[in-house]
């Protein structure tokens, strides 16, 4: 069986995304991976406290990130009846979901087009448009 | 008696019992300082002078080569090195080699560089053992340093008790160490240097440092008391920026005298093994080289093994590794390049050097490029001096808890003594609060080196141990996985 991998977050183009990339695996025999990644970098400068709390701040954004946007988007999946995988990751946003294409050895991308952080976007450019540009596999991206 | 007139008797009284010295020839030198050396070159040959095997290593780890895929999200060994820096750099970089100069010659930067050197081994090890004997808590938060390693690792040796004491020791004395060098060094010079871009002595903040240092504290508090974590966060991510903007500064004077840079270096040497006009000649030189490496990078003071013991890893060596990196980073290039500042200017010979010293020193040398400089300078200063003061605040609130079992009681003490040290430090002569924070921050050495004596033979397994298996392939890149 092939695998979709469909980028999802807290916004209303996630939810476009989920529904498209169901829709399309109910035709095509498809299994979704539901892929979150909470943005982090190896390379960020911190204060010894954070350090310190990192480990339980990590379990944190996990949970929040399971509990607010992995658990009402698997529910999109479960009710198209299509088998699906969730992912939680740090990591940047664009390279992680790419990497985790290339290792499932995915057919197709998806993701919405309007990310949930408005002003990093409109500064550096959307992690669609980055998947768009550097993606080896078709990316589709949903409005 | 005001607060400052006890202090200046204080450190009078302290200076004189930790720097007790020999007189040898013509010159005096301090056994402490000798101590440190001594670590410095033990650990070298014991490690099988890993910082010349070793720095591939280390940077491949800060470079994620090493790091587990399951491992994202948690503190890297890049993130742990970059905090224990910041912490580390700080106004020992750029008034204290001023400091050594203006006593020692050009000479004394030879030295701070083999000191440098040296402090790599002894860096090594104290954080190599800060990660093995950390403590990991319930909650998933560690707590690391030489009073967790002396406590386990000496119980573990059959010298329990000798550990204990040589814990709460080493305990207080970072305290202290928190308080001088970590805190009143900082506000002191710092507040140097904005009296000499707003005016100078005469001027009203001239005469009212404590003003300054009283601004200084507020800050301060408003992140250890107040809690205010935003205030640290952006001080973190902005620390980075001025070290490469003090860094550019000091390139654009050499290149403005770039002339006079193979004489600079001339001098650095022959000062170094003639030391001409220099009070007590070589051995003055050595002294006041040694003493302000050490002072700058704090390598065998243990107290950057409570910073770097926050990494994630189930190899205690790899952060020895990258550890080795900061006095590279602080002395043999931060400093080299403040030394190279001053020298190649000449400011270090003016005849009111001597009254001048610390961040005066570095400024006028900025001066004589540019005369807006110093405010650079000044803004540099200001940041260094910040985030080392929040770092330090740090590991006196680690030693406060770890002597009083983590209560909040003694922590909120420790923070207002802090906090009122930041204001008699704005106020105090340099000799004064140098003598104290030297003091303060070399005892710290005393129980932390006896340890890693101790634990020499553990030391040597895990770093050596290693370094071998990765030499033989046994321990490999990780492959990039999601």
């Amino acid at each position: 069986m092939e695998t979709v991998v469909v980028g999802v977050d807290n916004s209303d183009t996630s939810t476009h995304a989920v529904e498209f990339a169901v829709d399309r695996a109910q035709k095509n025999d498809w299994k979704v991976c539901l892929v979150h990644v909470i943005p982090w970098t190896p390379y960020s400068f911190q204060t010894p406290m954070e350090n310190e709390h990192r480990h339980e701040q990590k379990e944190h954004e996990i949970k929040a990130a399971h509990d607010q946007i992995m658990v009402p988007m698997a529910e999109i999946a479960e009710q198209g009846g299509v088998p699906h995988e969730e992912v939680i990751i740090h990591g940047k946003p664009s390279d992680t979901m790419l990497d985790l294409a290339k290792e499932r050895h995915a057919v197709h991308l998806i993701v919405g087009r309007i990310g949930d952080s408005g002003l990093r976007e409109a500064i550096f450019g959307s992690v669609a448009s980055r998947l768009v540009q550097h993606a080896e596999i078709p990316v589709t991206v949903v409005p | 008696m005001n607060p400052v007139d006890w202090f200046n008797n204080f450190s009078d009284w302290l200076t004189d019992k930790v720097f007790y010295s020999v007189e040898i020839g013509e010159t005096s030198l301090p056994l402490i300082v000798v101590w440190l050396v001594i670590a410095g070159l033990f650990f070298t040959i014991w490690l099988g002078f890993m910082q010349v095997k070793g720095p591939k290593i280390s940077v491949d780890l800060v470079r994620g080569k090493y790091s587990k895929p399951e491992d994202r999200g948690e503190v890297t060994h890049f993130q742990a090195l970059a905090t224990a820096v910041s912490g580390t750099v700080g106004l020992g970089n750029i008034a204290g080699v001023a400091v050594a100069i203006s006593l020692g010659g050009p000479g004394a930067t030879f030295w701070m560089i083999c000191a440098g050197l040296l402090g790599m081994a002894t860096k090594m090890a104290e954080c190599m053992l800060g990660v093995k004997y950390r403590n990991h808590h319930e909650d998933g938060s560690v707590s690391g340093g030489p009073m967790y390693y002396l406590t386990k690792g000496l119980s573990e040796k059959g010298l329990g008790g000798l550990g204990k004491v040589l814990a709460v020791l080493f305990s207080i004395f970072m305290i202290g160490g928190a308080v001088g060098g970590g805190n009143m060094f900082q506000s002191n010079q710092a507040t140097a240097q904005i009296v000499a871009v707003t005016g100078g002595e005469g001027s009203f903040l001239g005469e009212n440092g404590w003003i300054i240092g009283l601004i200084f504290a507020i800050l301060v508090g408003a992140v250890i008391i107040g809690g205010i974590k935003s205030i640290a966060r952006v001080t973190e991510k902005v620390v980075p920026f001025m070290a490469v903007l003090y860094l550019t500064a000091c390139i654009i004077v050499l290149l403005w005298n770039i002339t006079s840079l193979p004489a600079a270096i001339g001098e650095i040497f022959a000062g170094a093994f003639t030391g001409e006009g220099i009070a007590g000649g070589v051995v003055g030189a050595l002294i006041v080289g040694f003493q302000r490496a050490a002072f700058s990078n704090e390598a065998g003071l243990g107290s950057a093994s409570v910073a770097h013991s926050a990494v994630k890893t189930e190899e205690p060596a790899t952060e020895g590794f990258v550890a080795m990196l900061e006095p590279f980073i602080d002395t043999v290039v931060i400093c080299t390049m403040t030394a190279l500042t001053i020298i190649i200017t000449g400011v270090w010979d003016d005849p009111d050097v001597a009254e001048l010293g610390g961040v005066d020193l570095t400024s006028r040398s900025f001066e004589t490029v540019l005369p807006w400089f110093p405010v650079v300078l000044a803004v540099a200063v200001v940041l260094f001096a910040f985030s080392t003061m929040l770092s330090w605040s740090y590991y006196g609130m680690k030693a406060t808890g770890y002597m009083f079992g983590d209560s909040t009681l003694a922590e909120n003490v420790f923070k207002v003594i802090f906090l009122i040290f930041t204001v008699i430090g704005s106020a105090a002569a340099l000799e004064k609060v140098i003598n104290f924070s030297d003091s303060a921050i070399f005892l710290m050495s005393i129980p932390n080196i006896i340890g890693l004596y101790i634990l020499a033979r553990v030391i040597r397994k895990e770093i050596n141990g290693y370094y071998d298996r990765v030499q033989s392939g046994e321990i490999k890149y990780a492959e990039e996985k999601v």
